[in-house]
């Protein structure tokens, strides 16, 4: 027995030392930095099987090829102490930033900024940057809402064709929508999504519903058919599987979609999808670094940097001449003519807001304390405020939400 | 014509006790031939060179002082789970609902963390902390162990059942602490003061954890082999008439032993939530509950070859992330080359507890 156990801790030996001397990509018990050269890490939840990191991994290694920078991302990384854990090895490993992309992450990225201060932390969709205060933790996020928002004006156009052409009337423009959470990122989604649809169908009113996880096929392909079976003409959705997309192609229901294009698998219903490039952030982050200026508190990549992207229209499900209009609308967001959240578009309870005191400082409590009504609009995702968004008003008039996961 | 018994192709008996020595050459002889099976698996499959992986692998594992330690800590949570289950499964009591009782240990923990943070002095909070994990994981494992004391019901299936309880449990009260609202996370709770946390060492509180499995550990060593209590457990896992027979009774065996069974569970929750993640999800155990299964059986209820059992799965686990890293795989091919060494290494037991003999007069008979 003995023996059996010193033999086994000799192999063991042995196959370590083979470690230091190979290693794929010569990663082989590198501990510390020498050469100079900035090194990147990346901590995300899943891997490219999910739509969601597979769009940050491949910002990753775009950002990182034209900086000349190397990247080391690690996969599969729940949002638990395995975050800190692997924060603290890339830490080891060399790593000057490190960027996580789960919203589940943060507070373990805070966690490591506070042990590591000399190693920039940098965390998608976190919320609490501003308020702790350390110099080398950082948020970002992108004014997705403005993609949203030419994501609704496009599923608008649908619906005016179809009163248009008699398929269904004024009154039964209904759309229907499949969201995660009632979190603040995801009721901003919808409703942005809805001003857009509304801007150009003034008839049309919203259904959401919930499925309570980022991800769950099963649920969200339930949850559009529901919505279909409700008599929504047109789906949207705000979670990472191919449920709903699916489902639609399946019921024939036109589809606007999320963070990529679902053409190939939904070629009769794809209409356009928006999503958030992360590329430029990451540029950014790391050159910033490079340079020896301070990272942003809060980054809001806009259609202007390219953060916030629509794919192409896929002419066979999209109403005619939607491109045209998208480049018209997208081009009055940019100039600041058309703001998505203005207040004389949208009521709440019959009443136009006037003042709003959002939750942007986080806390226990969830205690509204800053005015997010500036000059007629719901300033959302403003750098001076928070990257991630904070508008939560569950449902403005015309949108109804059905099943609440509280 | 023939009027013997046909002999059939191939045939099984039982050995008899076969010297350890032996045992443990096929034990070796299988890792070595399964690491040349994913070697030959890596090379048609990849086209990348086997031993550059499994340097890799090595590499995540044990790459570094902090990885050791990492490797340390999560060997010492699969320990003390698989460690939990042991004297149940010692009874022939099914335990199946570690992941439950640990996650109720932590749901205990995570109440007081909560609730009492601020309001007691740190020390006695964290006693409070552990004293209500304990309670929790040992009333979740009592539950069936009662029933079936009583009623004879079916273990297998009640501590199966018991974890969804607890899942749904824990899924409830996570949208009651959720921070920010409508996110579904926890986040770290008292991140700010710290009440609750076992103190840290350096930049964390691993090596408490690492200890206080050592000493569960051997406290279970000695429990099973030389207490009476360990004794009267083999005698009702070998036979319940013979226990009633020789005057232990059984009901009380089985309800003592699994109210210790998921304490050590709820203990490992409390060092979850207090000693590393301070938060809760519904993951918190990781499937942990069912591999401590696999670790408590490969180790054949041993304790100290548990803790061989358990590093080698640790070690796979671990390593397997770094080859999704560093040699572009994806997780799931670590994940493939774990199945292949599981399956020797299950495999080899089969070897060493039966003996295949081939019919010898084969084709003689009928061609």
């Amino acid at each position: 027995m003995k023996k059996a156990v010193a033999l086994v801790l000799a192999l063991m030996m042995v196959f370590a030392f083979t470690a230091v001397f190979t290693g794929c990509g010569g990663s082989g018990g590198d501990e510390g930095e020498s050469d100079g050269a900035l090194k990147a890490g990346f901590i995300c939840l899943h891997d490219e099987n999910s739509t969601y990191d597979k769009n940050f991994i491949d910002a990753a290694n775009a950002a990182c090829d034209e900086l000349g920078v190397e990247a080391v991302i690690k996969t599969n990384i729940p949002e638990g102490q395995e975050c800190y854990d692997t924060a603290a090895e890339l830490v080891d490993a060399g790593c000057g930033i490190i960027f996580a992309d789960s919203f589940g992450h943060e507070d373990f990225m805070i966690q490591a900024a506070k042990d590591f201060p000399d190693v920039q932390f940098c965390h998608s969709t976190g919320t609490k940057a501003h308020t702790e205060g350390l110099d080398n933790y950082h948020n970002a996020f992108a004014s997705i809402y403005e993609g949203r928002y030419l994501a609704g004006v496009a599923a608008g156009m649908k619906l005016n064709e179809m009163i248009e052409s008699g398929k269904i009337t004024e009154d039964q423009a209904k759309i229907g929508y499949v969201g995660a959470f009632t979190y603040a990122e995801v009721i901003s989604g919808y409703t942005s999504f809805f001003l857009g649809a509304r801007s150009e169908c003034p008839s049309a009113t919203m259904e959401v519903t919930f499925t309570g996880s980022w991800y769950d096929e099963a649920a969200e392909k339930e949850a559009a058919n529901k919505l279909i079976s409700r008599d929504c003409v047109l789906i949207s959705q705000h979670a990472d599987s191919m449920g709903a997309p699916t489902a639609c192609e399946e019921a024939g229901v036109p589809n606007v979609s999320y963070n990529g294009s679902t053409a190939e698998a939904c070629p009769n219903t794809f209409i356009v999808s928006s999503r958030i490039d992360w590329t430029p952030y990451y540029k950014d982050a790391m050159q910033k670094l490079m340079d020896g200026e301070a990272i942003d508190v809060d980054y809001v990549g806009t259609l202007a940097t390219g953060s916030v992207q629509l794919t192409e229209v896929n002419e066979k499900a999209a109403a005619e001449g939607t491109q045209a209009k998208l480049d018209e609308v997208k081009a009055a967001l940019e100039n600041g003519e058309l703001h998505v959240f203005d207040t004389s578009t949208f009521t709440v309870d019959g009443k136009t807001l006037d003042s709003y005191k959002a939750d942007v400082d986080t806390d226990d409590k969830f205690t509204p304390d800053t005015e997010a009504i500036q000059d007629g609009y719901f300033n959302e995702s403003s750098p001076e405020l928070r990257s991630a968004p904070y508008f939560d008003i569950k449902a403005i008039d015309g949108i109804k939400t059905l099943d609440e996961k509280m | 014509m023939s009027k013997q018994i046909k002999e059939p192709f191939l045939h099984i008996t039982k050995r008899k006790e076969m010297p350890a020595r032996r045992a443990w050459a096929i034990r070796i002889s299988a890792i070595v031939a399964a690491l040349i099976v994913c070697a030959i698996v890596t090379t048609l499959t990849t086209g990348l060179d086997p031993i550059a992986v499994y340097s890799a692998m090595i590499d995540g594992a044990v790459g570094s002082s902090r990885k050791v330690l990492v490797l340390f800590k999560e060997l010492a949570f699969l320990l003390c789970i698989s460690l939990a289950l042991t004297p149940a499964f010692k009874m022939k009591f099914w335990n199946l609902g570690g992941e439950g009782q640990v996650l109720i240990g932590a749901w205990a923990t995570s109440v007081v963390m909560i609730y009492l943070g601020g309001v007691l002095p740190n020390g006695l909070l964290i006693l409070v902390m552990l004293i209500a994990a304990i309670g929790a994981g040992a009333v979740w494992a009592m539950i069936p162990a009662f029933f079936k004391a009583k009623w004879g019901t079916n273990e297998t299936l009640f501590t199966l059942m018991m974890n969804y309880v607890a899942i749904q449990l824990v899924a409830y009260f996570i949208i009651l602490w959720e921070n920010p609202k409508g996110s579904g996370h926890v986040g770290i709770i008292n991140q700010s003061g710290r009440e609750g946390w076992l103190p840290y060492i350096g930049t964390n509180s691993y090596l408490f954890i690492i200890i206080f499995v050592a000493i569960i550990t051997i406290g279970m060593h000695v429990y099973l082999k030389y207490s009476k209590h360990g004794y009267e457990i083999s005698v009702v896992g070998e036979s319940q008439r013979t226990a009633n027979y020789v005057g232990i009774k059984v009901d009380r065996v089985i309800i003592r032993t699994l109210l210790l069974s998921g304490a050590i569970c709820g203990f490992t929750g409390w060092m979850m939530v207090s000693g590393t993640d301070h938060t809760i999800t519904t993951s918190l155990a990781g499937g942990r509950g069912f591999l401590g299964i696999m670790v408590s059986w490969l180790a054949q209820f041993n304790s100290i070859a548990m803790v061989f059992a358990a590093l080698l799965l640790v070690f796979l686990e671990q390593g397997a992330g770094e080859i999704s890293t560093s040699c572009g795989l994806n997780q799931s091919f670590g994940d493939i080359l774990t199945g292949i060494i599981l399956f020797f290494i299950i495999g080899c037991e089969f070897f060493i507890n039966y003996i295949v003999h081939v019919r010898k007069s084969s084709g003689k008979e009928e061609a």
